[in-house]
């Protein structure tokens, strides 16, 4: 039987704007990556959120195609405005 | 000496980098203004994903260490609510000569500006309000 992952995933700015809360746990496939754990978020609220994000695992920058971990803390990080 | 650190203080840059083996002290300060796009703006709110913030800042203050060989190299910005003439950021950056003071400073500012995780939003005379879309 496949293990279930549980990944917290953390908003920040425009999307914690677009989806209305600043984090959430989502139970995943063993396997799966961030962009299986993006289709679910987009399944489950039901909007367009585009992919222009770069991702960060535990808090370090990653990729899209990364094999995730049960535990690992996700975020989409949308283009960056500082400065 | 180097630091980047992110603050909901009001920044003061007079106290950064001062020893005296320094000949060239950089200073490069954003701040806010009241217009932006054609749309009066009237304050601007500032997020930031800290902890990867702090990471991939310090990993520009390095690089520019390295490149420039800055004896200091400190960036700090803001979070939270500034009102118009605020500032949002400070980069410092010290050498034995100018030239490597300002190329430091320049690529420090560019980089935490296209890098570091920290956010926007526009608040408008209007009432609206609007994240920034950045250059993705």
């Amino acid at each position: 039987m496949e293990n279930i992952l549980q990944i917290q995933v953390i908003y920040f700015a425009k999307l914690r704007d677009l989806i209305g809360l600043d984090r959430e746990i989502y139970s995943m496939e063993e396997g799966n990556n961030p962009s299986d754990v993006l289709a679910s978020i987009k399944k489950k609220h039901n909007i367009d959120i585009g992919t222009n994000f770069k991702i960060a695992v535990n808090d370090e920058f990653s990729q899209w195609d990364i094999k995730l971990n049960n535990g690992d803390r996700l975020v989409f990080i949308p283009p960056v405005t500082g400065g | 000496m180097k630091e980047f650190k992110i603050t909901s203080n009001l920044i003061n840059s007079q106290i950064i980098g001062k020893s005296s083996s320094i000949g060239a002290r950089s200073v490069f300060e954003g701040t806010v203004r009241d217009i932006n796009g054609g749309h009066d703006v009237i304050k601007l709110e500032y997020e930031c994903y800290k902890s990867l913030a702090i990471k991939e800042g310090n990993k520009i203050l390095d690089e520019a260490s390295e490149k420039f060989g800055l004896i200091d190299a400190f960036c700090i910005h803001r979070v939270g609510t500034l009102e118009i003439g605020e500032t949002a950021v400070i980069v410092v950056a010290t050498s034995g000569h100018r030239d490597e003071a300002f190329k430091g400073c320049r690529y420090i500012i560019d980089e935490v500006k296209c890098r570091v995780p920290i956010w926007k939003k526009e608040h408008y005379q209007d009432g609206e309000t609007e994240w920034l879309k950045g250059a993705g």
